[in-house]
């Protein structure tokens, strides 16, 4: 009772923190829903990268702290590529980098790794994201590189009649929001309806068991983590086009981290949800709060996004120890 | 041969109780304290105290206190950086307005300082666990770099951000000769290395430690874990500020505001990981370890007369690294202090066989 007492205070204070910009009037409904889209959309790209963090996760229990370096790898892999061939035929060619990357990380590092501690695992990916994050300047280059999707760039205005002066949306945002959507009904159906859906997922119930029954956990984990290399092209690419293909991009994944503790380690739809309140929250608090926190501490310039994802987060798992979605945890003596 | 304690027979319990029961293990400590203080400052070059004795004993020291709460308690941090970054901002700012404070008082208060945001900062350590509680103190990294970027009492309202120190004082006698700041450093890592080895024998580290292996088991025998884990924060954040002040008082002498960032926290986590977890040794030998290989790295195609660019030398350094990380953890990864007591462990049979 204590527990659901707390929850409902936490989204009571998160739903008044949404609308205390428009009750007290800072802004107007236009330029609120703006705020509101564009959080959500930044969402969808958080969401992305904890997916690969999740999917990863649930297989292996493995934290793969190389999520980012990984979506900066495929980044960089598609767009260098693409200078040379058509953009189908680079990303169809990065799918089969990341697929190879997938397996050499298994048979290199999981595999003689195998039943160690979970810090030694999350160690051994940091060391991945060293090594990927270098690999992938040194084949590539370590300047800023163009995706160009062909899709123009310049905001449209919709819902003109309803609000005055309408919104401005991107089209290329909200195209990053269809692949996105686009990738996880993907992604449910092949754990749902395959074969190898199947057994992924009775592998991340229980290992031991799937194991037990004839399920080979070495190629699953190739599997999964060539799925999560797939996930961080997605990323990587809407990711590259909208902000230029550079070493920041393996550096913003981190803001993917805060995500999947909000939504759970094991769940996909914590990620995708985790994402959007994340995405939101922090616009919001970057947009509404920023300014009058400048105000009244005589800051030298806002910028809080970069902790306010965390520090949301914590107020979540102070209330749910296991995110929104994680697996409930019994302690044993 | 050499190396063996039969015939060495405690007789009270004073003897028994003693941190270096064996006598060759006395002699090496001895003959190491020695060399550090007296010979070490004859034998080696400016540039070598410079660029790896002066970094290597701070952030051993910062290696140790994050090995008390990882290590010991069980607590991960990936974000223990913040807590240096504290001490330095502390120490600065008390130096600056409290300008008659010793730099040992003020080394000390800086430490307190960091132990107290620790204490905040470890709170939810005491409702999540593990890697929730990993990325969680990723919180305390990001809103530490923040603050002290955007608080402009912090950094005495400086328009670049950034602050410089003055050279430290201690008893009219200046610390600003390399071989006297490694002296400096050398002692003061000395005493807080002794006094971690007795607390973690202490019933504080017995508590500790029973917290890491089954934190439900050492509650039902009656460890608080409020008061566990929440000394662990406080006291892993004091060594970590103390050496926060160091790095920017005795290393950096003047520092940015993201001098203490996540690649720092990073390191740090590397350093114990390598080193061992849980050993006191293995704080040092990682702590050398990753301030040693990038000056390696970076030498390396120098000495191979390969001519490369910079940027190429840093990708590669950054794959090596990486690379290494991995054979290491592949290799031993109990850490390089496991290595060290499975050479005492075969020096005690040498030369027989069994």
């Amino acid at each position: 009772m204590k527990r659901n007492r707390n929850l409902i205070i936490l989204f009571a204070a998160l739903l008044a923190g949404l609308i205390a910009p428009l009750v007290t009037g800072a802004s107007g409904a236009g330029f609120y829903t703006e705020v509101l889209l564009g959080g959500l959309m930044a969402g969808v790209l958080y969401s992305l990268v904890a997916l690969g963090f999740v999917l990863i996760f649930k297989a292996s229990g493995v934290f793969n702290f190389a999520q980012g370096a990984m979506v900066l790898f495929a980044a960089l892999s598609v767009a260098r590529m693409a200078e040379k061939m058509p953009l189908w035929a680079a990303m169809l060619l990065a799918v089969v980098i990341m697929v190879a990357l997938a397996f050499v990380i298994e048979r290199l590092v999981l595999r003689p790794l195998v039943n160690q501690d979970p810090v030694v695992l999350l160690m051994a990916t940091l060391g991945v994201t060293y090594f990927v994050d270098g690999f992938g300047q040194t084949v590539w280059g370590s300047d800023i590189y163009e995706i160009d999707l062909g899709i123009a760039k310049e905001p449209v205005m919709i819902l003109g009649q309803l609000f005055e002066g309408g919104i401005l949306i991107n089209k290329d945002d909200v195209a990053a929001t269809a692949a996105a959507a686009l990738l996880v009904i993907l992604l449910a159906l092949f754990f749902q309806k395959t074969k190898t859906g199947r057994a992924l997922r009775a592998v991340a119930d229980d290992h031991l068991a799937a194991q037990s029954i004839g399920i080979p956990l070495n190629r699953i984990w190739v599997i999964v983590w060539s799925l999560a290399g797939i996930v961080a092209l997605v990323a990587g690419v809407v990711w590259g086009a909208k902000l230029g293909v550079q070493f920041s991009i393996s550096q913003v994944a981190l803001k993917a981290l805060p995500v999947v503790i909000l939504g759970g380690f094991t769940s996909i739809p914590g990620a995708i949800i985790g994402g959007l309140i994340i995405g939101v929250g922090e616009k919001m608090a970057e947009v509404f709060l920023g300014p009058v926190m400048v105000k009244a501490f005589d800051l030298a310039g806002g910028g809080i996004e970069n902790w306010f994802a965390y520090v949301l987060a914590l107020l979540f798992l102070l209330v749910l120890p296991e995110g929104l979605f994680g697996e409930k945890h019994i302690d044993r003596v | 041969m050499l190396y063996r304690e039969n015939g060495q027979f405690k007789t009270s319990y004073r003897a028994d109780q003693q941190m270096l029961p064996i006598l060759q293990d006395r002699m090496f400590m001895g003959l190491l304290l020695a060399f550090v203080f007296v010979g070490a400052p004859f034998v080696f070059s400016d540039y070598f105290f410079l660029s790896i004795l002066i970094p290597f004993l701070i952030l051993s020291l910062a290696a140790l206190g994050l090995n008390l709460l990882v290590g010991y308690c069980g607590q991960i941090s990936i974000g223990h950086a913040a807590f240096m970054s504290v001490g330095a901002y502390a120490a600065y700012n008390l130096v600056l307005r409290v300008p008659q404070l010793n730099f040992l008082v003020v080394l000390v208060l800086a430490g307190l300082i960091a132990a107290l945001v620790g204490l905040l900062f470890g709170i939810p350590s005491l409702r999540i666990r593990g890697l929730y509680l990993a990325v969680a103190t990723l919180a305390a990294q990001f809103f530490m770099d923040w603050t002290f970027a955007r608080v402009k009492w912090f950094t005495n309202y400086a328009s670049s951000g950034s602050v410089s120190t003055a050279t430290i004082d201690l008893f009219g006698f200046p610390i600003n000769s390399p071989v006297r700041k490694y002296l400096f450093l050398a002692a003061v890592v000395t005493v807080f290395a002794v006094l971690a080895k007795n607390l973690v024998r202490s019933h504080l580290g017995r508590a500790w430690m029973a917290m890491r292996d089954m934190d439900v088991a050492a509650e039902v025998i009656g460890i608080r874990p409020v008061y566990a884990k929440l000394t662990a924060f406080g006291v892993s954040s004091f060594y970590v500020g103390v050496a926060g002040a160091l790095w920017g008082f005795v290393h950096l002498g003047s520092w940015e505001p993201l001098a203490f960032n996540i690649t720092l926290s990073l390191n740090l986590l590397f350093m114990i990981i390598i080193g061992g977890m849980g050993s006191i040794l293995g704080s040092f030998f990682g702590a050398f370890f990753i301030v040693a290989l990038p000056i390696l790295l970076n030498r390396a195609p120098d000495w191979l007369g390969i001519d490369m660019s910079t940027a190429m030398v840093s990708h590669l350094e950054s794959m090596i690294f990486g690379a290494l990380i991995i054979f290491f953890l592949i290799v031993e990864p109990q850490g390089l202090a496991r290595l060290w007591a499975i050479g005492k462990e075969k020096l005690r049979l040498w030369p027989f066989p069994h």
